[in-house]
C-alpha cells in the first residue's frame, strides 16, 4: 500500500539554511547537505528546499547546491523559490533535482506549468499555492503570502491540475506558524475535487496534527519545517505513532 | 567495470550517476551507440511522457541498438515501460523486449501514484539481501499488469508487476536511485549480477 509522506522543508539563502536548527550532531548547522543527510537517514520520505535568496548570483549558487545535495542524499527532493522559466527548471533538473516547485510565476503566467510538464513530465511539477481566507473565501496569495489576489484556491488548483501539475503543495497562510494544526477542511476539499496528490503545509505543531491532516484532511503528504528543525518532533517517533494509529507509513 | 547510463534527453539522469558514485562505481552518461555497446552494464532511465521519450530515443538510433544488447541492461521507470511491446500513453510502440502492454491506472486512488510503496513476491538475485515488503519510491501513472516475466509485484488498488526480467534485461518501475539504502543495494546487485 502506498504510504503517506513526511516532508521536512529547508529554507535556503545563498546556499545556506536560514532558520536556526537544533541539531547537536551537525558540525555545521548552516550546511543544507549535512542536514538533508540526517533527515534522509531518519526516514524523511522526501525533502523540499526553498531558496529565498535574491542576489544576482542566486542561480549559480543554487545549481551548485542542488548538485551537492543530489550527490549525497538517496531520497527524492524538490527545489523551489523564484522559478520563473523553463530554463530555470532545466538547470535545476540537470543539476539533480527530482521536482521543482513553482509558485507566483505560475499565477502570473499559467502556461509555464504546461511548458514544464510537456518538456520534463508532470511528475516533476509541484505547484505551490499559498492561500488564506478572506471573508470566508480561500484566496491565492503571492510573494510568500504577502500579495493577495482575487483568485479562488479551488478554481486555481483545478486549473493547475489541467495544465499538467503533478502535485499541489498547499500552504494555508492562516495556519502557517501557528502550530495549531493544518487546514484540514480546505485540504479535504482539494483532495476530493482533484486527482493529483496534495501536500499539506502550514500549522504542524504536534503528532496529532499529522494524524488529523492524513485522516481528516485526506492529505497525501505533510510538510513542516521548524517542528523538525528544532526537534520538537523526531520523524522516527512521529512515524511510529502514525503507524500505531492506522496510517500507512514507511518505517 | 564500464557502466553506461543512456542519456537521450529524458529527465534526471544525474541521480543515477550519483547513486553509483556512492556505491563506488564510475559511470558515463552517453547517447553514443559505440559506448553503450561496449559497456559492461547499461542503465536505461527515463521519466516523462512515453511517446516523446520514444521519439528522443529514435533520434539517437538507440531504439534499434537496445534490444540487441547482450550485457545486463536495467530499465528504470519509463525506461522499463519502453522495453515493453506497447505503452497506452500516447499509443507508443515500445522496444518489444518484454511482451507486455503498459496500461493506465484505473483505480479509486490518485493518479499518478507518487511516493513509497512496498514490493513483494521477489524472485530474482536483483533483490538479494532485500526483504519482502521493502519500500521503494515510485512516480507513475501507467503500469505493467501481472506478467510471466515478473520478478516483483506491488499493489495500488490492483496488484501489478513492478519489476521484470528476461535473459539479460531487467526492468524496475520504482527508482532505486531514490529509494534510500535498499534502492542502492538493488543497483549494486544489478552491477554484480552474473548472467
Amino acid at each position: 500500500m502506498l504510504t503517506k509522506r513526511i516532508i521536512p522543508c529547508l529554507d535556503i539563502k545563498n546556499g545556506r539554511t536560514v532558520k536556526g536548527v537544533n541539531f547537536v550532531e551537525l558540525r555545521d548547522a548552516g550546511d543544507p547537505v549535512e542536514l538533508a543527510k540526517i533527515y534522509a537517514e531518519n526516514y524523511a520520505d522526501e525533502l523540499v528546499f526553498l531558496d529565498i535568496s535574491a542576489t544576482e548570483e542566486r542561480r549559480k549558487t543554487l545549481a551548485k547546491l542542488v548538485e551537492d545535495i543530489a550527490k549525497h542524499i538517496n531520497i527524492p527532493f524538490t527545489v523551489g523559490g523564484g522559478i520563473s522559466s523553463v530554463d530555470d527548471v532545466a538547470m535545476l533538473l540537470k543539476s539533480g533535482a527530482d521536482k521543482v516547485s513553482i509558485n507566483s510565476a505560475a499565477v502570473r503566467r499559467p502556461e509555464l506549468i504546461s511548458e514544464v510538464a510537456q518538456r520534463f513530465g508532470s511528475q516533476c511539477v509541484v505547484v505551490a499555492i499559498d492561500a488564506k481566507q478572506i471573508v470566508g473565501q480561500w484566496k491565492v496569495h503571492l510573494v510568500g503570502g504577502k500579495q493577495p489576489t482575487d483568485i479562488d484556491l479551488f478554481e486555481w488548483a483545478k486549473k493547475v491540475q489541467e495544465l499538467g501539475a503533478g502535485e499541489i503543495l498547499f500552504t494555508s497562510m492562516d495556519h502557517d506558524g501557528t502550530k495549531a494544526g493544518f487546514a484540514n477542511e480546505a485540504l479535504a476539499k482539494l483532495s476530493e475535487e482533484l486527482h493529483i496528490p496534495i501536500i499539506a503545509s502550514g500549522g504542524a505543531g504536534n503528532v496529532k496534527h499529522f494524524e488529523d491532516t492524513f485522516k481528516l484532511g485526506k492529505a497525501d503528504a505533510a510538510l513542516a519545517a521548524s517542528v523538525f528543525h528544532f526537534k520538537e518532533i523526531e520523524i522516527p517517533d512521529l512515524k511510529k505513532e502514525l503507524k500505531a494509529n492506522g496510517i500507512s507509513i514507511r518505517i | 567495470m564500464k557502466i553506461a547510463i543512456i542519456d537521450y534527453g529524458a529527465g534526471n539522469v544525474k541521480s543515477i550517476e550519483f547513486a553509483l558514485q556512492r556505491l563506488g562505481f564510475e559511470s558515463e552518461l552517453t547517447s553514443d551507440s559505440e559506448v553503450v555497446k561496449n559497456a559492461d552494464r547499461v542503465i536505461f532511465p527515463g521519466v516523462g511522457e512515453a511517446s516523446s521519450a520514444m521519439n528522443m530515443l529514435k533520434n539517437t538510433g538507440l531504439d534499434t541498438l537496445i534490444p540487441t544488447l547482450k550485457q545486463p541492461v536495467l530499465g528504470i521507470c519509463l525506461g522499463m515501460q519502453l522495453m515493453c511491446d506497447v505503452c497506452e500513453e500516447g499509443n507508443t510502440k515500445g522496444l518489444g523486449i518484454f511482451d507486455a502492454k503498459v496500461v493506465k491506472f484505473d483505480t479509486q486512488f490518485k493518479v499518478p501514484q507518487v511516493g513509497w510503496n512496498t514490493i513483494f513476491n521477489l524472485k530474482s538475485d536483483l533483490f538479494k539481501g532485500i526483504g519482502e515488503n521493502s519500500y521503494m519510491y515510485l512516480v507513475h501513472s501507467y503500469y505493467v499488469p501481472k506478467h510471466k516475466s515478473s520478478i516483483a509485484a506491488s499493489d495500488y488498488g490492483i496488484e501489478y508487476s513492478v519489476a521484470l526480467h528476461k535473459n539479460n534485461f531487467f526492468g524496475v518501475q520504482f527508482h532505486p536511485e531514490k529509494s534510500g539504502k535498499i534502492g542502492e543495494l538493488i543497483l549494486k546487485n544489478f552491477i554484480e549480477t552474473s548472467i
